[in-house]
């Protein structure tokens, strides 16, 4: 399915300014970036975390009369899965030192430094081990490793600045001085970082960043990395994980200590107690649960799982409230709508133009800042170019990318997105690609600290569950650093803990009841479930005759 | 898959809403479904009422969770793609294999050494292989499969890393090998080596290790943790911003924040 001849029209106009484009940018006559006023401006007017509407304050919980989007609210007022007088918790399936709840890219750094400091580890995962948004990102992971030019204190400023000065500066200042270690750490397992013949790493700019300082393997940096740990994860004997198999309950212990999980087998529809001496929520994001509807780039399995099971047993929530939506999401064809376009394409210096072919940002603003000038152009300038299926959507200009790097650069240096649209019968160097803000990451989550403890003893977290890492809005390449260099210091001191603090005591459920009471005291009367596990894409008519299933939230 | 290709009868409800809503069929592992013509499989077997717990993973093509086989009427080729890239076609009969055992050999990073011997020595079955390329025909990513496994029996390891660097590991190549291969685990260890033990270290990445250990930034960080927040904002707002054009050997005129280093 080609441009259909309408839009085949408006990208003769893209064409036709490109070459003027191409001379200012080479003259270093880009529109320039905002000023701090300027964002603050169109982020009131535009962002959509701004708007009042499509928000709630939750009634009960550590955060009560903290206001979210009503989506995460909906699940943080919800009742468990399970009936906590039903389970037995006298008997135990499965006994470890370390449960790791997730098997992203945090989840299996934190099972290789947990197994290297001797613990047994159980990573039980919601679909299989690697599918998480870990393996779908594309872009890089940032880190100052060019002193010349670079240093952890400019990284500091970028992130703290990209995260509109609302990042934790304890957890910022560990990103950015442990940054380089947790390259070399990867480098060292054999992922395929693109090198320069002596070994000098590539890096690139990347939006928000005053340096280039994003290292990748072409444009599927996560999933080379995930798939070079979870390779590492399987030679490790001490490393057992279990499939389909996600958390509905975390587990207390007598002492006040999280001591293991109930889980789901989502295949024999079994219940299964893990007893555990150290806990890491590594759950990841929550794209699945359509914030206002909008269309995202995250994994089936993200459903926010880690924040209402966090939140249970008592641990806070922060800048959840910042929804992080890409600016580039795919538009047209329908079958890849919402699909992740790199950031990495604006990086290199691609335009973003409008339908008369313009310019209208610089387009290395913070995401947030990008998004909301896209949401702008479209919406209030009236200036979006109209797809086939009736959205709209701008230009993201890729043929650049041959014009200013030499012909088969994207097929080169973008090989994973020039061979997506070329199945549709695209070639994204040849023609620019039509996108529109998509939901991509969960800003804020479980408040941790930088040893990654959380305020329960023995309840450690990492990755995009957490909260505080990247402020209201993260930047580029900041999640494939922080995933892995915070799963990595969950791993070693959740192994400590379980060596060193943990108690043997009783496991208890009485949190889970507590919880249902707290609902019932706020007078929210509700047949909602949640961790929601999987989000519900069942046609409403097929629900309608299937007239003796029994659905419990979104599964049946 | 032949033997179930018998049609079920069509009822005029559905012809009826097939006339309006662009609908048309389909077969999922053998049984006829109607659904729009402009989804992907994936999109289409949820419109038809499956619910996934496997077989669905990124959505996005890069995970490999949604193998998928089909055939088109009156051509005997298997075809191959990915559930949630590749569009619905008239009359197509598809499966998923959301699954497929393959052979993968444990081995210690560490010992392991970077010589084509050691991968022989974990996957002996490489010289299995007839060069029948099934496999390449089999690979939703294009990616070239046999070349890959020919370019390690002949020791080279580059070739074959940077040849399967697309490789998503979603096992269907392994499927259609006469060989019994597992073509995908064989190229994730070349990857491996070739990366971690083949090509030359990056200097710059351990000095900035020893550097940041050192505590050659520590001062510069505590004056920065320590500034007043006007002051840290006029910083950020007056940060020298590398163009995306410039040199890997551009240097800031700006030298705050930087440490001295040896060029």
């Amino acid at each position: 399915m080609p441009y259909t001849e309408e839009l085949r029209r408006l990208i003769e106009v893209v064409e036709r300014t490109r070459p003027e484009r191409l001379a200012r940018k080479r003259e270093g006559k880009d529109i320039p970036p905002m000023s701090l006023e300027e964002r603050d401006d169109i982020l009131n007017k535009y962002h959509p975390d701004y708007k009042d509407e499509g928000k709630r304050e939750i009634k009960i919980g550590p955060n009560k009369g903290y206001k979210l989007p009503d989506e995460i609210v909906d699940l943080l007022e919800a009742k468990s899965r399970v009936d906590p007088d039903a389970i037995d918790l006298s008997q135990v399936d499965y006994e470890t030192d370390v449960l790791i709840i997730g098997g992203g890219g945090a989840g299996t750094v934190a099972a290789l430094l947990a197994e290297e400091q001797g613990a047994k580890v159980i990573i039980t995962t919601k679909l299989r081990h690697g599918d998480a948004n870990t393996i779908m990102a594309e872009g890089g992971v940032q880190a100052a490793t060019k002193f010349e030019k670079d240093s952890p204190a400019i990284h500091y400023l970028d992130t703290m600045g990209g995260g509109r000065f609302k990042n934790d500066p304890e957890i910022v200042y560990t990103l950015v001085t442990k940054a380089p270690e947790l390259l070399q750490w990867l480098e060292s397992l054999g992922v395929m970082f693109y090198k320069f013949p002596e070994g000098r790493l590539q890096s690139m700019s990347a939006a928000g960043y005053c340096r280039k300082r994003l290292h990748y393997a072409g444009d599927l940096t996560g999933s080379e990395i995930m798939r070079t740990i979870r390779d590492e994860a399987r030679n490790r004997q001490n490393i057992t994980v279990l499939e389909f198999s996600p958390v509905v309950e975390l587990l207390l212990n007598e002492h006040g200590q999280c001591a293991g999980a109930i889980i789901y087998d989502m295949e024999t529809e079994e219940y299964f107690t893990i007893k555990a001496k150290a806990v890491i929520m590594a759950t990841g994001g929550q794209g699945r649960i359509h914030i206002q509807g909008f269309m995202t780039t995250n994994h089936y399995g993200a459903t926010a799982d880690g924040i209402v099971l966090g939140y249970r047993v008592g641990v806070g929530l922060r800048d959840l409230h910042a929804v992080q939506y890409h600016p580039t999401g795919v538009v047209f064809p329908e079958q890849i709508e919402g699909v992740l376009v790199t950031e990495k394409f604006r990086s290199a210096g691609t335009n973003v133009v409008n339908i008369d072919g313009e310019q209208f940002v610089f387009e290395r603003e913070p995401r947030d800042v990008e998004s909301a000038a896209y949401i702008r152009e479209c919406l209030d300038r009236g200036k979006g170019v109209p797809s086939p299926t009736g959205k709209l959507g701008l230009w993201l200009d890729s043929p650049m990318i041959e014009d200013l790097y030499g012909e088969g650069t994207v097929e080169k240096e973008f090989p994973g997105k020039f061979k997506q649209f070329k199945r549709h019968g695209f070639d994204i160097s040849k023609e620019p690609m039509l996108v529109y803000p998509t939901l991509h990451y969960q800003n804020g989550g479980l408040v941790f600290n930088s040893e990654t403890e959380t305020s329960v003893p023995g309840l450690f977290a990492a990755g995009e569950v957490t909260g505080g890492v990247h402020g209201e809005n993260r930047l580029m390449g900041n999640s494939l650093l922080g995933v892995h260099l915070f799963g990595r210091i969950a791993g070693k001191n959740a192994a400590i803990f379980a060596k060193e603090k943990a108690k043997e005591g009783k496991l208890t459920l009485e949190h889970v009841k507590a919880y249902h009471k707290e609902l019932d005291d706020a007078g929210i009367d509700t047949d909602r479930i949640a961790p929601m596990l999987l989000p519900d894409y069942t046609d409403p008519k097929v629900r309608e005759r299937q007239l003796t299933a029994h659905y419990v939230g979104t599964l049946r | 898959m032949s033997s179930t290709e018998s049609k079920t009868e069509t009822n005029t409800e559905e012809l009826a809403a097939e006339i309006k809503e662009k609908l048309i069929p389909i077969y999922i592992m053998g049984r006829k479904h109607m659904v729009p013509d402009t989804l992907t499989i994936m999109k289409a077997m949820e419109y038809a009422g499956f619910k996934f717990i496997r077989g669905c993973g990124c959505r996005d093509g890069k995970c490999g969770a949604c193998s998928t086989v089909y055939r088109k009427p009156g051509d005997y080729h298997i075809r191959v793609g990915l559930a949630c890239q590749t569009a619905v076609e008239p009359n197509m009969y598809l499966t998923q294999i959301p699954f497929y055992p393959a052979n993968r050999a444990t081995y210690n990073w560490e010992e392991l050494k970077p010589s084509p011997d050691e991968i022989f020595k974990l996957y002996p079955e490489v010289f299995r292989c007839v060069a029948c390329n099934a496999c390449t025909k089999a690979c939703p990513m294009d990616i070239q499969v046999m070349d890959a496994i020919s370019s390690l029996k002949q020791g080279d390891i580059a070739k074959a890393a940077t040849l399967s660097f697309e490789c998503i590991q979603c096992g269907l190549c392994a499927s259609r090998c006469m060989a019994e291969i597992p073509q995908y685990h064989v190229f994730q260890l070349a990857r491996r080596i070739y990366a971690g033990k083949m090509l030359p270290k990056a200097e710059h990445l351990e000095a900035a290790v020893k550097a940041v250990k050192e505590g050659k930034f520590d001062s510069i960080l505590a004056e920065m943790k320590g500034m007043k927040e006007e002051d840290f904002i006029k910083a950020y707002t007056e940060r020298e911003i590398e163009s995306e054009l410039s040199e890997e050997y551009w240097r800031p005129g700006d030298k705050r924040f930087l440490i001295e280093v040896e060029d």
